[in-house]
């Protein structure tokens, strides 16, 4: 049985101008310790994804599934009370910005004790007994003395610390982390991965990293997941999907790495992630695609089965027909046209 | 926090300059010459005219006349009446308990109502009951409570006979002030159980009246404070840890929520004494915006002018309390100052 | 992480286009049922007041005490003569509650006018210049805040004496601040961004920069704190007119008429009622209309 299974999830969210689709038919699996990457840039979904795994999506937002299930647990149908006792508790969650993610009026040792009395059952004297083993374990110097002081007191990585702490504060059975990294010091950075990562090696946790650094993906994932404006557009192996992406989009945002470039200049994606107003029919990455063609232009492309993974692509790369089959559905991307 | 404390009381004293300005230039500006205006009608022979020239330093350069004047405010003689030759010290701090009273129990229903309907309307956001809750609070935002008090009357006491119509309590009670507070006075030191009675069926419709648009302001406040505390990355967090609802509301938004309220509430103090002059007019109620009132129509100038200066002085150290309460329940300025 | 929740892609009608600014600034204002009905109310109230002539039965002034307190048509006594009674001289009130109309629109807007003249070239000037000038200015202002608005108004009233334009010129004053305060954050926040440093670079003056770089940019704020002023004004200047310090008899501005009407509460409601009322309406009216225009102009607080 698989930890989380996702089957055809949408989050739609009504607006002024209409009815906007942040994730859009997203399906995944992932086993008891997995550590899966979810990669994307801003607003690609993949933040939205969780949070509806974990039952966080704000009103007016709406989420509909075909199957939404945790260690055998049907999310779709489970009462309030129940979820309650699953979150926090079997599956946790620490977020980007860890010094507003933390309550300013409370105490660091209020709100870490908050849930191990909740979830726990335990006493005050255990909890904060408890909670100062966990500091500890997170790698916070004089634990004893932190549980007294508030969250603008800490440091941002100090903070996500914290956060870590509450997280783990449970044993989780599966941790996300939304872009744990991304408000941190970039040597605070790799202190903080590396710590998740023994955590998750110590546990048998599955972690889900939510991330739009592919660097963070490759020090950490067994398995990547690339989405693109609510859609999944790529799923494999890390290994796999380093060596070689199958995706154009896959491709670029490997391009646009900068220990990957090539020449002078960092390659970039040209364009932005379409909005609420330019939607494009076909393929959601073909205007900003190098090998769109009038065929994907007009012609949406279904997640397949592809090279041990999954692809929504009409020519992968991989593909040893692809410049047949662009040539012959008329090129208007720039480098298949040349 | 003691120098959080020092700055903040630092930063009243030009306001308090401005004030005793306005006070002292009060009594100056009004047209004729102001021993005559301090005089009032009844005239005043030459000699003492003179001798009262010399006492005010009216024949003194305008710098040193606002010295002496500083000086005297801070003696505590605020001169005296024109029409009753009492001390306007006096006599205003003999009213100011009834103001008091009625301000205090028109906050307190102010706020008993105010943060419970604030609360519930960001909670069931769009819902009837928050729509309801912001189109009464507006209505009462926008209430001429001069009227409204009329209305009030006009209801409970002509129709249904159920309120007095004027006073602080019924002519047949004499009560001795001890506290100033009648409420308190009537209770504790009255052997007559009718006056307690009497003194708070007496203050139930000024109450109404006076806390009708603070009500309004600290729904309509805590409302949105709310709202912006539920969209917080912190509500996100508790949520993720499976708290329950009522918990997150009551504690962890609710906590943060106050800060603004609290604020708002403070400020609430010079819209509460602004109102107490209507309600209390209104109402007949024995307090100094009445007197304030009538020292107009008497043209008592001094009462006018020390009743003023007292009245901003009281809202002034309000205000500064507010402040560091603020400072208080608020622990990134209690622990950063 | 919330926005990037709202600012998510993917819509389910793809041919939509984004709307124009005025339209979809009316949009979020007339989707806002409250702010509609205000701005109707206040079209009624100006349409009323300028027909005065025209809609008024009877002279707001003419008394004649055989028909004194007759009351509204409904009730035993009442006639279609004078549909919503008399007063204790005679008057019909419906007559003086349409020529009121006109006394409290201008009023409101008098006073709203005056105080953002003043207000925003004293915000404009303690902003541009700082230093002592502002010093002195914004203390002023927080003098002004820190009194209970209607004492204010009512020393300004005792100083100058009773009437209608010395109690406007009092409220104009207690309702400077906010103009002020407004004016000068504009200003500073305004000046640091490049448009203005490009403007001064190119050789623009300091006035010509006050009135014709900044001032346009903060628009939108005073717009809406005018709405929210005149509904203060009316209110205020009513009840200044309530205790006496306002419009002086026979003017039949809402709260001098209330002032009069207050001895006779016991026996005729209706003189009592009627001119509340109209200021009620009135003042909610304009501060729906200021609420709707708040969000309208800033739909990002509406969420």
């Amino acid at each position: 049985m698989a930890l989380v299974e996702i089957e055809n999830l949408s989050v739609e969210f009504p607006t002024q101008g209409g009815i906007m689709r942040a994730v859009d038919g997203v399906s995944l699996r992932l086993e008891e310790g997995e550590v899966l990457g979810v990669v994307g840039e801003s607003g690609s979904g993949k933040s939205v994804t969780m949070l509806a795994l974990m039952g966080l999506i704000p009103f007016p937002g709406r989420v509909r599934a075909d199957k939404l299930s945790f260690n055998g647990r049907d999310l779709l149908t489970i009462s309030d009370k129940d979820r309650r006792k699953l979150t926090g508790k079997d599956v946790a969650m620490i977020f980007q910005e860890p010094t507003t993610s933390l309550n300013p009026s409370f105490t660091v040792g209020f709100q870490l004790t908050e849930t191990l009395r909740l979830h726990e059952g335990m006493d005050r004297k255990a909890a904060e007994r408890r909670a100062v083993e966990l500091l500890g374990q997170v790698g916070i110097p004089s634990p004893e003395s932190r549980l007294s002081a508030y969250p603008h007191q800490l440091s941002g990585g100090m903070n996500q610390r914290v956060m870590i702490a509450m997280a783990i504060a449970c044993n989780p059975k599966l941790l996300i982390a939304d872009e744990p990294t991304t408000a941190l010091d970039v040597t605070i950075q790799a202190q903080i991965l590396d710590l998740l990562m023994t955590l998750q090696k110590e546990r048998r946790m599955g972690l889900v990293m939510i991330t739009h650094n592919m660097g963070v993906v490759a020090d950490t994932a067994k398995r990547v997941m690339v989405m693109y404006a609510g859609q999944i557009m790529e799923e494999r192996s890390a290994d796999d999907l380093f060596a070689s992406p199958q995706h154009p989009y896959t491709a670029a945002l490997l391009a646009a790495l900068p220990e990957r470039s090539e020449g002078g200049r960092l390659a970039t994606i040209p364009g932005v992630v379409p909005g609420l107003y330019d939607r494009p029919k076909g393929c959601l990455f073909s205007p900003r695609c190098a090998y769109a063609t009038e065929h994907s232009r007009h012609v949406r492309p279904d997640l397949r089965p592809w090279a041990g993974g999954h692809i929504r692509c009409h020519y992968p790369l991989g593909d040893p027909n692809r410049n047949a089959e662009i040539q012959h559905d008329h090129p208007v991307g720039t480098e298949a046209a040349s | 926090m003691l120098r959080f404390i020092l700055t903040r009381v630092s930063l009243i004293i030009p306001t308090f300059i401005g004030i005793t300005l306005l006070t002292f230039f009060l009594i100056r500006l009004v047209p004729g010459d102001p021993i005559e205006t301090m005089a009032g009608e009844r005239g005043i022979d030459p000699a003492r005219h003179e001798l009262l020239r010399k006492e005010y330093g009216f024949d003194r350069p305008i710098l040193v006349q606002y010295g002496i004047y500083i000086a005297r405010v801070l003696q505590g003689d605020l001169s005296k009446s024109v029409i009753t030759q009492a001390p306007v010290l006096d006599e205003f701090l003999a009213l100011f308990p009834a103001t008091i009273e009625l301000a205090v129990c028109a906050i307190l229903f102010a706020l008993v109502i105010g943060l419970p309907a604030g609360i519930l309307a960001a909670v069931r956001r769009n819902s009837i009951f928050d729509h309801g809750v912001m189109g009464i609070s507006l209505a009462g935002y926008s209430m001429p409570i001069f009227w409204w008090g009329l209305i009030l009357i006009l209801l409970f006491s002509v129709q249904f006979d159920l309120t007095p119509v004027s006073g602080r309590i019924d002519v047949l009670y004499y009560i001795e002030p001890v506290t100033g507070f009648l409420l308190i006075d009537s209770l504790f030191f009255s052997e007559d159980e009718g006056a307690f009675r009497s003194a708070l069926a007496h203050l139930i419709l000024p109450t109404i009246v006076l806390g009708t648009v603070p009500l309004a302001v600290i729904a309509r406040m805590t409302r949105s404070a709310m709202l912006e505390v539920l969209g917080e990355d912190y509500i996100r967090t508790a949520k993720a840890k499976g708290l329950s609802r009522f918990r997150i509301i009551a504690l962890h938004a609710l906590r943060n929520a106050l800060i603004p309220v609290v604020t708002v509430i403070g400020l609430q103090v010079g819209v509460l004494f602004t109102g107490a002059i209507l309600t209390e007019t209104i109402f007949s109620w024995p307090g100094v915006g009445k007197w304030l009132i009538e020292a107009i129509f008497r043209r008592d100038y001094p009462v006018l002018q020390g009743g003023v200066l007292l009245l901003g002085i009281v809202v002034m150290t309000v205000n500064l309390l507010v402040d560091l309460a603020y400072g208080l329940i608020n622990p990134r300025i209690r622990h950063t100052r | 992480m919330t926005a990037e929740t709202m600012d998510a892609p993917a819509v389910a009608a793809p041919t939509a286009t984004p709307p124009h600014p005025l339209r979809e600034f009316w949009g979020y204002f007339s989707a806002n049922h409250g702010a509609v009905a205000g701005l109707v109310v206040i079209v009624a109230v100006v349409l009323v007041a300028l027909l005065a002539d025209v809609l008024a039965p009877h002279s707001p002034y003419l008394t004649d005490t055989t028909i004194a307190l007759k009351p509204p048509f409904w009730q035993e006594g009442g006639s279609f003569t004078y549909p919503l009674g008399t007063d204790p001289i005679g008057r019909d009130i419906l007559s003086r509650l349409i020529y009121g109309a006109r006394l409290s629109l201008l009023i409101g807007i008098m006073v709203v006018a005056i105080s953002i003249m003043v207000g925003t070239v004293l915000g404009l000037v303690s902003g541009f210049f700082r230093g002592i000038i502002e010093i002195f200015i914004m203390r002023l202002m927080d003098v002004i805040l820190t009194l209970p608005s209607l004492l204010l108004a009512i020393v300004i009233v005792a100083i100058l004496g009773p009437g209608l334009m010395n109690s406007m010129l009092a409220v104009a004053l207690i309702i400077m601040p906010h103009y002020v305060r407004l004016a000068r954050a504009a200003v500073i926040s305004e000046t640091s961004k490049d448009y203005v440093t490009a403007a001064r670079v190119s050789g623009a003056g300091t006035l010509r920069l006050m009135f014709r770089e900044v001032l346009p940019n903060c628009t939108a704020p005073l717009i809406v704190q005018a709405s929210l002023g005149i509904s203060t004004a009316i209110l205020d200047a009513a009840a200044l007119g309530f205790l006496g310090l306002g419009a002086q008899p026979p003017s039949p501005e809402w709260g001098t008429m209330l002032a009069d009407a207050r001895e006779f509460v016991l026996r005729a409601w209706w003189v009592v009622t009627f001119p509340g009322l109209a200021i009620l309406i009135t003042v909610l009216a304009f501060n729906l209309l200021g609420d709707g225009l708040r969000d309208a102009f800033d739909p990002k607080l509406k969420r």
